[in-house]
């Protein structure tokens, strides 16, 4: 090896390019909106165009540019204002009378607006940056550091960052070094099961058929979880690099990104990725002048849960059902058209550049021993700050719901917590105190999982939650396992049941011994899994099982058939209509008296009475059991 | 029940997409895609097309075809409604959204209207859990969305339609309830 080598000339140039292409941009005013998935849906679109209008009609120069995510869904859409002289600062929360706002007061004046500032982005004197927030000091971005933060659709915003970097270093080393250096930072793969990527690659490397492939899983469908969207959507080259050094470890020559359907702007924006890094030698014959070969290609999904199970996804890449197959024979030794191949989710690749770059060491000064970097979640349900985040492997649930994500709304009460998805389980108050790593929640009952979190308190029934989740399993089991097939379903029977009160005491063993039926009977992790939100939630809420059962009550008021709305007369006013205009099936009337009262009969528990009453008057309200009906309106006839 | 000229765009459409993507069985998952991105969905003859053309039994195709969750068989109405049923929206009443759809349109989720003008459908996570429950209608995100936003959004898009009128026998639609519409929460 030279001082320097053909690669790292070559990456010098394409470096010095990025930078210059950059630089002008320092000295501009830049408006950069998130315009991930998620952002669109809050608006983000309307905003963009909002800010190109506004700036036109005022004669303003200043760019607008797209964005991916950074992470703070309860703000969308975000807008970042960088403009020379001022700290760059992020807006939540943002709508056209912002806009507005913001082009007179900030941009042609020189008023910041702080009062409708989220953050500013840079350390200054004037205002609070993410790291002085609570959510900031228990965060430590490694994969999503950039996410939000350079623009995914222009590989010189990736490059100018130091980009690629960590290719060029590999490429410089041998295959070997590369995976010495990934098996010393114990880089545990991100999908859920956290086996470890080395071994995986190695055990590639170690057959003798050279035709070999590596494909990044991105068939991420947990619902409610949508980390692997976001890094795609908002820096796609992150995953890309990891899959190329991975490539060049493993020698394969070919790869694909399994990206499920539902995520067009992922699809979109790592074709553009895969087109800009083409163009500039980081993919295709030579890689970087060095020699080695390596191309990357998008395979759509057509939308199966079981295809996250590697042997159903490489079925289904061959075109066949997404039924999964007995292991072994391994992926690593016949993955992809029977040739060896390497399986990775998109986080774990995405650490891959950052290994290289900064050292196995890095890595595990980070986490715990076993689990060592970071843990990204999505963090929904009843927080009050929902979002993606990043927190260091090891930290507690509690941490993760009170401080990250500021406890729950209202003067709610905590109930569980959802980690892990349909395969994973619910966790009540008690062992909040967990540490997140892969065997501490598996010792728990739940799993580490894709990285769905769903915070639930009082208003929501447990009964009705492992319900939820064992309607997807059933829904989405590939139908090959008698077990996951039948057994599934029967236990959805038998939760349908609970829910309509038509329960017995005796189901709750049919219920657990079917649970363990599935579990051994099934062939892969789907079925495995399935039962985990029903063993939780009856090991931790027996007493909701029991209410549903014998008292035909629903604690938390949710399950439909076992609720009843009901006007108390004391509080109508008689003079208001709400309730009778919001009713979409006419069952709420008014009586002779004036007073309001809902038939029965009609009525299909939709909740809009309730919420339509006014506040002052909270004259709606929900009984469980529905028995309790008979001795109110008795009361009052 | 294809409508005039249908089959004629399918047969077309079907046969440019095999020369285009090739008549492999390795390609049939993107060849089924690449059908139901221009017609819509997949319809049956199409599905034979392809089984005739890849020399394998129709079976093979309907299989994967129902198998997997983002091919629709039937067509797509004018308007699409799919509701969110990730589990931050099922929690805070996406099911409820559901039902108001369904009551409102008398068909299934994964149906349309008789009239084409509605489909139904459900999805997964669209990962804007903070404005549960959602329902993407075409393309637009509507957030925290209640039943009588449904009755709104099926009023609205059924008034900006232009064939209103001569569509007399149309699904149960909402014109008893108008009134009642923009009303409420």
């Amino acid at each position: 090896m030279s001082i320097l080598s053909a690669t790292e000339t070559k990456y010098q140039a394409l470096r010095e390019k990025a930078e210059a292409k950059l630089a002008p941009l320092a000295a501009e005013t830049i408006i950069w909106i998130g315009t991930a998935t998620c952002g669109k849906a809050a608006g983000a679109v309307e905003v963009r165009e909002a800010f190109k209008a506004e700036l036109k009609n005022k004669g303003i120069d200043a760019e607008v540019r797209e964005v991916g995510c950074m992470g703070h869904c309860y703000a969308e859409p975000l807008a970042v204002i960088a403009k020379p002289g001022f700290p760059a600062i992020c807006y939540g929360k943002v709508d056209e009378g912002l806009v507005t706002r913001l082009v007179d007061d900030f941009l042609i004046n020189d008023d910041p607006c702080y009062e409708f500032a989220l953050v500013a982005l840079e350390p200054n004197d004037v205002f609070p940056t993410f790291s002085d927030f609570p959510r900031g000091v228990y965060e430590n971005k490694m994969i999503l550091e950039q996410c939000g933060f350079i623009d995914p659709e222009d590989i010189d915003h990736y490059i100018a960052k130091d980009g690629y970097s960590a290719l060029a270093k590999a490429l410089n080393t041998e295959p070997q070094q590369v995976l010495a250096e990934i098996n010393g930072a114990n880089l545990r793969g991100r999908g859920g099961a956290g086996f470890p990527a080395g071994v995986k690659w190695e055990a590639v490397v170690k057959q003798v058929e050279k035709t070999r492939y590596v494909i990044c899983n991105a068939d991420e469908g947990d619902p409610g979880a949508f980390m692997d969207r976001s890094i795609l959507e908002s820096n796609p080259h992150l995953v890309v690099e990891g899959m190329i050094i991975c490539a060049y470890a493993v020698g394969a020559g070919h790869g694909y990104l399994y990206i499920r359907s539902e995520y067009p702007q992922a699809i979109r924006r790592v074709q553009t990725a895969l087109e800009q890094a083409r163009e500039r030698g980081l993919l295709g014959k030579s890689i970087m002048d060095n020699g080695f070969a390596f191309d990357l290609e998008v395979f759509t999904g057509a939308g199966a849960f079981v295809c996250g199970e590697g042997t159903a996804l490489i079925n289904s890449m061959e075109g066949k059902l997404g039924m999964p197959e007995h292991r072994p024979p391994r992926l690593s030794t016949a993955g992809l058209r029977g040739k060896p191949t390497v399986l990775n989710n998109v986080k774990t690749f995405a650490y891959v550049p950052l290994i290289m770059k900064k050292g196995a060491d890095w890595f595990k000064n980070t986490g715990t021993a076993e689990s060592p970097g970071t843990a990204v979640f999505a963090l929904a349900g009843k927080v009050e700050n929902p979002g993606l985040v990043e927190v260091p492997m090891g930290t507690t649930l509690r941490q993760l719901i009170y401080d990250v994500g500021q406890g729950i709304p209202g003067e709610k009460e905590f109930k569980a917590v959802q980690i892990g998805g349909p395969s994973g389980g619910c966790l009540p108050e008690a062992s909040l105190d967990i540490p997140i790593d892969f065997d501490s929640l598996k010792e728990g009952g739940a799993i580490m999982g894709s990285g769905g979190i769903v915070v639930l308190d009082e208003d929501d029934c447990m009964v009705r939650i492992a319900r939820y989740f064992l309607k997807f399993t059933q829904q989405e089991s590939c139908g090959k396992c008698t077990f996951c097939r039948l057994g599934t379903k029967h236990m959805l029977d038998i939760l349908t049941a609970i829910t309509k009160g038509e329960g017995k005491l005796s189901d709750l063993e049919t219920l657990r011994e079917l649970a363990e039926d599935v579990q051994v009977g099934s062939l892969c992790n789907l079925g495995r899994t399935a039962p985990n939100p029903i063993l939780t939630t009856l090991q931790y809420f027996y007493d909701e099982y029991k209410a549903h059962i014998e008292e035909k009550r629903c604690p938390s008021l949710m399950c439909p058939d076992l609720i009843a709305y009901f006007i108390a007369p004391e509080q109508c006013s008689k003079l208001c209509n709400a309730c009778v205009g919001s009713c979409p099936v006419e069952a709420v009337y008014t009586r002779d008296d004036g007073l309001k009262a809902i038939d029965q009969e009609k009525c299909v528990k939709c909740d809009n009475c309730l919420k339509a009453c006014p506040i002052e008057y909270n004259a709606v309200i929900k009984l469980s059991p529905p028995a309790l009906l008979a001795e109110k309106e008795g009361s009052t006839k | 029940m294809l409508l005039e000229g249908e089959r004629d765009t399918i047969l077309k459409t079907t046969s440019a997409v095999l020369a285009e993507h090739g008549a492999r069985r390795e390609k049939l998952i993107p060849l089924l895609q690449a059908v139901q991105e221009q017609l819509g969905y997949l319809p049956k003859l199409a599905m034979e097309e392809i089984a005739a053309a890849l020399d394998i039994p129709a079976v093979e195709v309907f299989g994967p075809a129902t198998f997997y969750n983002s091919f629709r068989l039937h067509p797509p109405g004018e308007h699409q409604f799919k509701v969110c049923m990730g589990t931050a929206c099922y929690m805070i009443g996406g099911q409820i959204a559901l039902d108001s759809f369904e009551r409102r349109l008398q068909i299934k989720p994964g149906e349309t209207t008789a009239d084409r003008r509605f489909s139904l459908d459900q999805v997964a996570c669209v990962g804007c859990c903070s404005l549960a429950p959602v329902v993407v209608v075409d393309n637009f995100v509507e957030g925290k969305v209640t039943p009588t936003r449904v009755d709104g959004l099926i009023l609205s898009y059924e008034s900006n339609g232009q064939k209103v009128e001569q569509d007399s026998q149309q699904t149960e639609a909402t014109n008893t309830d108008e009134a009642k519409g923009e009303e409420g929460s």
